[in-house]
C-alpha cells in the first residue's frame, strides 16, 4: 500500500539506523564483558519502547503517557507463558489450567505478547482515540494507572506487587537486536504507508485532513494498535532480559525515561527516536558509573543517588527550552523556512 | 444512619483533597494552558519541608515542631515560593510553547523535584506526627468521625469561599479571571501578564501546601511519592470538570471522591482492591460522552 517512490526515497533512514544498531551490537561482542553486554541489551530494549512510542506519538502528535501499560501487559505474558509450570503454580495459582501447562520459548512469548498488547490497544484505543489534545493525554495516563492498579492487586494471576521470578533469562544480544531492527523497519513502513501519511496530515492540519476524508479516530487507532504491539513485544523481552517482573517496573519511571528519550531525540522523526535513546542511554550510563564511584588515586568519588534522574530531567527541560523539536527535529534550523517545510510537509521523516 | 453519615463524611473529605488539587491545576491551566505535572511533587516537597534532610529511617522534625499558628503560614509560604520559583526558572521560558511541550517540561520538573527529595531524604517513607491532636474521633449522630475529616472539609469550604470572594471581589481576581478567559485580550487591556501568572502559581502552590498539611496529618508519613496519587485524581478531575473551569474542577473533584467512596462500600470485598481501576474506567467513560468536560470553560475549545 506504500508508494514505491516514497519507499525508495526514505529507505536510507531505517537502513542507516539499523546499521547503527548493528554497530552497537558488534562493539558489545568485541568488548565481551558481561555488564557491558547487559547495557547494550538495555539500549536495544529502550529502542524498541521508544520506537513503539514514536509510532503513535510521533505520527499523531498526541502525547501518550500510557504506552508503558502495553509493555506491562507484554511483560506478564512472558511470565505466564515461559515460567516452568511447577513454579507458576506457586506464584500465580489463579491461572487457568491450559495456561498453567503452557511453556513456550522466549520468541514465542514475544509474539504472543505483541498480539495480546495489540488486542488491548484495540480495546482501549477504540475508546480513547475519540479524544484529542490534552484530554487524550490525560486519558492515556488514566489507562496506565488503571493497568498498574489491576496488575498490582490481582494476587492470583500476577502475584500482586511481589516480583514473579523464574522467567528464562536470555543473555545473548542477538534476539534483542533482531527485535529492535524489526521495530525500526515496522515503524518506517508504517510511517510511509497511506495510514501513516494520513495520520501525519491529521496531526498538522486536522481540519483540512478531515475535510479530505481522513477518518482521524480510525487513523489514530491503527497507529495505536501497531505501537501497542511493539510495546508488548518489548515488554516481554524486557522480562526475559532481567528474569523477573513486577508491576512497578512498568510504571512512571519507565514512562518518564522513554518519553524523555523521545523528546530529546525529537518526536518528529524516527531517527530522532532512535538517536534519543542512544544519546540519553550514554548519558545515563555515564552518570550511573559516576554514582557507583570513580577511583581517583586513593579516594573514591561518587555522586549521591538520584543525581542520574535529576540530570536527566534537567537535560530534558533544557532541550525543550532551546530545541523544542528535539535534537534531530532542529537539525535543519539554520534555514528556518526550509526547516518549517521539512517538519510540516507530509514527507516521511528524514534525518 | 450512622454508617450513612460516615460514608458521606468520607466522600466529602476525600473529595476535598481532590478538589483542592484540581483547583491548583486548573488555576494555572486557566492563565497559561499549562498542565502542571510538577504539582504533585510540590505537595511532597511541602511535607518534607517540615523535616531536616537525612537519609535515616527516623525523621528529624525541624519546622514541624512549630506551633500550628506559625506552622501553617510557614508551609503555605514554602509551597507558594516553590511554585513561583518553578514559574520563574522553568515555565517562563515556555510561554510561547505549545501545551504538549509545556506538559512534558512540567513532567520533567516534577521528576527533578522528586529525585532531589530522594537524594536528601531517601525513598523510605518516614513516620511523622503532624498535628496529632486532630486524629481523635468525634461523635456526631452516632457516627464516629475523625476530627481531622471535619477540619479537612471545613478548611476546603473556607478555601473555596475565600477564593471565590477573591476572584469575584478584588481587582487582582478580576484580572485573573479576565486572563483565564482570553489572555491576549486581557493583556491589551492592561492586565500585567507576569503578575497574574505569578499570582496563579503562588495560589496554586499554597493550595499544594494545604494538601500537604492534610495528607501529612492524615497518613502520619512523609513519602516522596505521596503527591502522585492525589495528583492523578486531581488531573482527571480538571479534565472531567472541563479544562480551565475552576467551578468544574471543584465539582469534579468532589464527584470523584464520592465515586471512590461509594465504590469502596458497594463493591464486593474481592473487587475492592480494584477500586481505583474502576474509578479510572468511569473517567474514561465520562470523557467519551463529554470530551469537553462537564462544565467546559469558554475559550478552551479548539477553533478552526
Amino acid at each position: 500500500m506504500m508508494s514505491a517512490s516514497v519507499a525508495r526515497r526514505t529507505f536510507a533512514t531505517p537502513v542507516l539506523l539499523g546499521l547503527l544498531l548493528i554497530a552497537f551490537a558488534l562493539v558489545a561482542v568485541a568488548v565481551g564483558s558481561k555488564p557491558f553486554n547487559q547495557t547494550i541489551i538495555d539500549i536495544f530494549l529502550k529502542v524498541i519502547f521508544v520506537v513503539g512510542l514514536w509510532v503513535f506519538v510521533g505520527n499523531s502528535g498526541v502525547i501518550s503517557f500510557g504506552h508503558i501499560a502495553f509493555a506491562c501487559l507484554g511483560g506478564y505474558v512472558a511470565a505466564w507463558t515461559t515460567i516452568k509450570p511447577m513454579m507458576k503454580g506457586m506464584s500465580m495459582p489463579g491461572l487457568p489450567d491450559w495456561l498453567m501447562q503452557t511453556e513456550i520459548p522466549y520468541w514465542g512469548s514475544a509474539i504472543v505478547a505483541a498480539g495480546w498488547a495489540a488486542l488491548w490497544a484495540l480495546i482501549f484505543g477504540s475508546v480513547l482515540m475519540r479524544l484529542s489534545g490534552i484530554a487524550a493525554s490525560i486519558a492515556t495516563f488514566a489507562m496506565l494507572a488503571m493497568v498498574n492498579s489491576i496488575y498490582s492487586n490481582w494476587e492470583s494471576v500476577t502475584a500482586a506487587t511481589s516480583s514473579v521470578v523464574g522467567i528464562p533469562i536470555i543473555r545473548s544480544i542477538w534476539p534483542y537486536l533482531v527485535a529492535a531492527l524489526i521495530s525500526v523497519f515496522a515503524a518506517w513502513a508504517y510511517g510511509i504507508s497511506r495510514h501513516g501519511l494520513a495520520l501525519r496530515a491529521a496531526r498538522d492540519e486536522p481540519t483540512a485532513a478531515a475535510a479530505c476524508g481522513i477518518n482521524i479516530p480510525r487513523a489514530r487507532l491503527i497507529a495505536f494498535v501497531i505501537s501497542g504491539a511493539i510495546m508488548g513485544m518489548g515488554g516481554a523481552l524486557y522480562s526475559h532480559s532481567i528474569g523477573i517482573v513486577t508491576p512497578d517496573t512498568y510504571y512512571l519511571g519507565l514512562t518518564f525515561i522513554t518519553l524523555s528519550m523521545l523528546v530529546v531525540g525529537g518526536m518528529g522523526s524516527l531517527s530522532g527516536a532512535v538517536l534519543g535513546v542512544l544519546i540519553l542511554s550514554t548519558l545515563i550510563q555515564t552518570l550511573r558509573w559516576l554514582e557507583a564511584g570513580v577511583q581517583v588515586g586513593e579516594t573514591t568519588i561518587a555522586l549521591p543517588g538520584g543525581v542520574q534522574e535529576i540530570a536527566l530531567g534537567v537535560v530534558m527541560i533544557l532541550i525543550l527550552m532551546f530545541r523544542p523539536a528535539g535534537i534531530m527535529g532542529n537539525k535543519d534550523l539554520s534555514l528556518p523556512k526550509r526547516a518549517a517545510l521539512e517538519t510540516k510537509g507530509p514527507k516521511s521523516p528524514r534525518t | 444512619m450512622g454508617s450513612l453519615l460516615q460514608v458521606l463524611f468520607d466522600a466529602l473529605s476525600l473529595g476535598s483533597l481532590y478538589a483542592l488539587g484540581a483547583l491548583g491545576i486548573a488555576l494555572i491551566f486557566g492563565v497559561m494552558r499549562l498542565v502542571n505535572f510538577a504539582h504533585g511533587d510540590v505537595i511532597a516537597a511541602c511535607v518534607f519541608a517540615l523535616l531536616w534532610p537525612s537519609v535515616d529511617a527516623v525523621a528529624i522534625i525541624f519546622a514541624g515542631n512549630l506551633p500550628w499558628y506559625l506552622l501553617i503560614p510557614f508551609l503555605l509560604a514554602i509551597g507558594a515560593a516553590l511554585s513561583v520559583a518553578s514559574e520563574i526558572v522553568v515555565f517562563r521560558r515556555f510561554r510561547r510553547a505549545n501545551p504538549a511541550t509545556m506538559m512534558i517540561a512540567s513532567f520533567a520538573l516534577g521528576f527533578v523535584i522528586r529525585y532531589f527529595l530522594l537524594m536528601l531524604f531517601s525513598s523510605r517513607p518516614k513516620s511523622i506526627s503532624l498535628l496529632p491532636s486532630l486524629s481523635q474521633p468525634v461523635e456526631i449522630l452516632g457516627a464516629r468521625i475523625p476530627l481531622l475529616q471535619l477540619i479537612t472539609i471545613a478548611v476546603t469550604m473556607a478555601v473555596l469561599f475565600g477564593l471565590t470572594t477573591f476572584l469575584r471581589r478584588t481587582r487582582f481576581g478580576l484580572e485573573m479571571r479576565a486572563a483565564a478567559e482570553n489572555f491576549t485580550m486581557a493583556r491589551m487591556l492592561g492586565v500585567r501578564a507576569n503578575r497574574v501568572i505569578m499570582g496563579a502559581f503562588a495560589l496554586s502552590g499554597a493550595l499544594a501546601a494545604a494538601i500537604a498539611l492534610i495528607l501529612g496529618s492524615q497518613t502520619g508519613t512523609a513519602n516522596i511519592m505521596m503527591g502522585a496519587s492525589v495528583m492523578l485524581m486531581a488531573f482527571i478531575a480538571t479534565v472531567i470538570g472541563g479544562m480551565g473551569s475552576l467551578a468544574g474542577a471543584v465539582l469534579a473533584g468532589f464527584l470523584l471522591g464520592a465515586i471512590a467512596t461509594v465504590m469502596q462500600v458497594i463493591l464486593p470485598p474481592d473487587a475492592r482492591a480494584f477500586r481505583d481501576a474502576f474509578v479510572y474506567g468511569a473517567v474514561i467513560l465520562v470523557l467519551i460522552f463529554r470530551p469537553q468536560g462537564l462544565l467546559s470553560a469558554r475559550g478552551t475549545k479548539e477553533r478552526v
